[in-house]
């Protein structure tokens, strides 16, 4: 055969094979179904949702990209969105969406009875689902905890270069700053950062795991992460990893006044949904006390629904006080803390 | 002649509609915003952006021409394998590379933990390791997959060579050495100067491993204005900065092509291969040896060794997922390559400035970054489809919902505006090599237009037209940004399976899903990398 004869043989079977991948994938009209923009990781939300088809018989669709990317795809799509649900890793996102509105009231009894009013919109437009601490972690062995009992404590100078911390791109970091300034106003914020940062170890870099990690190399004395990545650690059998929860402890922030940053993951209907029942039965199944669960134990979360205790390894971190800040300042704040943050160098 | 005209104008107008939606952005008022940028991060962006590329624009050629040389025009030990296994580090995404580097240099991989328990090290504090995570460790990365550009092209400019001119050169007493850099290299220019563009633009453009790397570049920076700041459209705004420093570049490199010949004579034989021995065979050997070794080998085999440990992650989803990546690529490399045939003949039939731009800003797509083609495409095609919808409604009473957004057609319209410049680049290099006086002769001979392309530049083109194909394949197969907002329901990919578990920390449980993407690009790209060894003119 020649050359562009065998070149056209395969281009040729390639729109077969295509056509064949989609068809079974086009959902039959009547079969009831919801579809979930998701800014949760598929490996963390697919096994919730194979749950709740399991129930209830509903086909959950899945489609997961980046927060503001999804609230983007919304906006642009419209009314005719073929979204049901929108799903993200911090409220943050559910307030923009909100506030865009592309986003519509979702009213149950069971959804405010599951999920207590501080985290939920008033008006019903979005509903936490789970929440994370951002603490403080150290090695005991260099660092004294009274120094870093609170995060104002973490930008005294005399604290020295101890911190390990991840990029200020991080949402989570950002809230943080956002936090910070909705407390003490930009002006002090910046202050703050600015000490924080002179105590920087290193480069800001990696993921959550790798600062706790660090502390327990002795790279850092002193690392920000929040509490499920030091849950999975507690969970994980790797002897590495029980060695580094071994070496470093646990600092619980701000005890004696405001509580630990907390940051929340949550759910909203869509204002193009269609399939609206099916939607509320999806957001109303995962603030039950059986996926509330499993937010607890196999993602190391703590749940919203009060009748779930915490389970799994975060419950051997100890009780500890939360930050109650009305999570709409954190949206509100979060362009202005990545400000802050530049002009401080946190890069 | 006309209607070559009109087609290059309507598929350049095609193309570059979501390229002028992100330049309109250029009109949104801003000033505030840049004050601040440029008061704080964007010295840093641009700094590393430029250090990058001169990094990886040096590496990338250090390693792409001399390896093409040595296999194309020497004879030593295993040649016939290098010839073909030097453009496999193509297939692996500079991320997943990244992640496996990073998996084996980190304080808590092999390499340091074998040096702490040999020394007897106890912390970090013991003793000093270079970082990985840093601008030297992203510039050897991206030098390891990225050389191949250079390499493929360099290579097929050689392979294309009339032997008679390197001849001539040595009879006029010319070296070996001195013909390669006096006559040889000049000769190949355009394409290594065209892989050296698709390096560094893939350089320019490349958000996983700086991201990954803590290195802050231009691209960094736009995602970073878009999802932290809460500014998409200042985040076009960089992106169209980004994209006129590009034209430059390209621009800068067309005008230094002027005036020269590109040309040799038709007169084609069996390449005499310089027969290298003792010392220099093995030299030849280790240079082609140590990249092979580096940008493939080893990561693949640290890859392969943690799917192992970690195959509780390997998940029979993977068989669709690799059909659905092969397939996108596939007719996505197909539809870039016809359109970047179309282009060029349409630009070489009809000269002049209108085809010229035309042809230029359709090829600008590469020097955008995914997310902010995505946003280029998303915001016209809703557009559109929502008009329609709405017309249906009030005309029918019936809706016709999205017919564009969401769905395969939108996606491999986003791969092909995005990696156009790649099969034009190498499209019009190879153009270049095809005479206008072939053209007389087979006209006056009585062939058409379409003839003389089927049977006289086909056949010249074949290897360049292969690569442009390949190189298409393999980006979009590692493509993420762009995918990740614009897939359609149900479609996954194994390059977002990938990229989701290793930014979530799970390194060695993403190596299966990326050691499928290395097997699942690498057939096509060592099939095509035969195909280019056979296809030289005169050879047997």
């Amino acid at each position: 055969m020649s050359l562009l004869k065998e070149t056209k043989t395969i281009f040729l079977t390639l729109p077969l094979l295509v056509l064949s991948l989609i068809f079974p994938t086009i959902p039959s009209a009547h079969a009831a179904e919801v579809n979930i923009y998701s800014a949760r990781q598929e490996h963390l939300i697919k096994p919730l949702l194979d749950e709740f088809s399991a129930q209830t018989g509903i086909s959950a669709n899945l489609l997961t990209g980046q927060g503001p990317a999804l609230l983007e795809r919304l906006r642009s799509e419209g009314r005719n969105s073929p979204a049901d649900v929108l799903i993200t890793v911090d409220v943050g996102n559910l307030v923009a969406a909100k506030q865009a509105g592309v986003l519509q009231a979702a009213r149950s009894t069971v959804l405010e009875e599951n999920i207590p009013a501080q985290y939920r919109d008033d008006e019903g437009y979005w509903y936490g689902l789970s929440s994370r601490a951002r603490i403080i972690y150290y090695d005991p062995e260099r660092i004294n905890p009274e120094k870093i009992a609170t995060y104002e404590a973490l930008a005294d100078p005399a604290l020295g270069n101890v911190i390990c911390v991840r990029s200020s791109s991080n949402i989570y970091n950002q809230s943080l700053v956002a936090s910070m300034i909705a407390h003490h106003g930009v002006e002090q914020t910046e202050t703050w950062v600015r000490g924080f940062v002179n105590n920087f170890a290193r480069r800001p870099q990696d993921n959550d795991t790798a600062q706790i990690r660090s502390v327990a190399s002795g790279e850092c004395a002193v690392g920000i992460a929040n509490t499920y990545y030091f849950g999975r650690l507690l969970a994980s059998d790797d002897p590495a990893d029980q060695d580094v929860t071994a070496k470093v402890s646990v600092m619980w922030p701000n005890q004696d006044d405001r509580g630990a940053h907390m940051n929340l993951s949550g759910g909203a209907m869509t204002q193009s949904a269609r399939n609206i029942d099916e939607a509320l039965k999806l957001l109303e199944f995962l603030s039950s006390e059986q996926a509330q669960d499993v937010y607890a134990r196999d993602n190391n979360e703590y749940p919203v629904n009060p009748r779930v205790q915490p389970s799994g390894p975060v419950v051997r971190m100890g009780e500890f006080k939360a930050d109650d800040l009305n999570l709409s300042l954190i949206e509100k704040y979060n362009a202005e803390a990545v400000r802050v943050m530049d002009r401080a160098g946190w890069r | 002649m006309r209607i070559w005209m009109f087609m290059v104008l309507g598929l350049a107008a095609l193309v570059a509609a979501p390229i002028l939606v992100i330049m309109a952005h250029l009109f949104v008022p801003s000033l505030e915003v840049w004050r601040h940028l440029a008061a704080t991060v964007l010295p840093r962006y641009v700094g590393n952006s430029l250090s990058l590329m001169l990094g990886v624009g040096a590496g990338t050629l250090l390693l792409g021409v001399s390896t093409a040389w040595l296999v194309s025009m020497t004879s030593f030990p295993w040649r016939r394998f290098f010839e073909w296994s030097l453009i496999i580090p193509l297939a692996i995404p500079a991320y997943v590379i990244a992640f496996t580097y990073t998996g084996l240099l980190e304080y808590g991989g092999p390499v340091q933990t074998l040096l702490r328990e040999s020394f007897g090290w106890r912390s970090a504090a013991d003793y000093w390791f270079p970082q990985i995570r840093s601008l030297p460790g992203a510039i050897v990365m991206m030098t390891l997959v990225f050389y191949p550009y250079v390499y493929m092209l360099s290579r097929a400019a050689f392979l294309e060579q009339s032997v008679c001119v390197l001849d001539a050169s040595r009879t006029l007493g010319r070296g070996a050495w001195s013909t390669f850099f006096g006559v040889a290299l000049p000769l190949a220019r355009p394409a290594v100067a065209g892989g050296l563009a698709l390096a560094l633009m893939e350089t320019l453009n490349d958000f996983g491993t700086v991201d990954f790397f803590a290195v802050d570049t231009f691209v960094t920076g736009i995602y970073r204005t878009w999802m932290g700041l809460g500014q998409p459209a200042i985040a076009a705004q960089l992106g169209a900065v980004l994209m006129f420093f590009i034209l430059g570049l390209i621009l800068l490199e067309r005008w230094s092509r002027r005036g020269r010949v590109s040309h040799t004579t038709g007169y084609y034989r069996q390449l005499p291969r310089f027969q290298l021995s003792g010392i220099s065979a093995g030299l030849a050997f280790t240079v082609c040896f140590l990249p092979v070794f580096f940008g493939f080998i080893l990561p693949v085999g640290a890859m392969i060794i943690w799917t192992w440990q970690t195959w509780d992650f390997v998940d029979p989803r993977y068989l669709r997922m690799a059909g659905t990546s092969l397939s996108l690529a596939g007719i996505s490399a197909l539809a870039a390559v016809c359109a970047a045939v179309l282009l060029a003949y349409g630009r070489r039939l009809v000269p002049g400035k209108a085809t010229g731009i035309a042809v230029q800003t359709a090829s600008l797509g590469y020097a955008i970054p995914g997310a902010v083609i995505a946003l280029g495409i998303m915001i016209p095609f809703a557009f559109l489809d929502n008009a329609v919808d709405n017309l249906a409604r009030t005309l029918f009473g019936y809706s016709t919902g999205l017919l564009l957004t969401g769905t395969w057609t939108a996606l491999i319209f986003a791969y092909v505006v995005r990696f156009l410049a790649v099969s034009t680049n190498t499209v019009e290099a190879s153009l270049q090599k095809v005479t206008p006086s072939m053209d007389g002769a087979a006209r006056t001979l009585g062939l058409s237009a379409g003839q003389t392309l089927r049977r006289v530049h086909g056949p010249i083109m074949r290897a360049s037209l292969l690569t442009a194909g390949v190189l298409v394949f393999v980006d979009v197969m590692k493509e993420l940004p762009a995918t990740l907002m614009m897939r359609p329901f149900g479609l996954n990919t194994l390059a977002i399976r990938s990229y989701e578990l290793a930014s979530d920390g799970l390194l060695k449980e993403s190596s299966s899903s990326s050691l499928a993407i290395v097997l699942a690009g690498i057939i096509p790209v060592i099939l095509a990398s035969l195909m280019i060894a056979r296809s030289r003119p005169g050879q047997t």
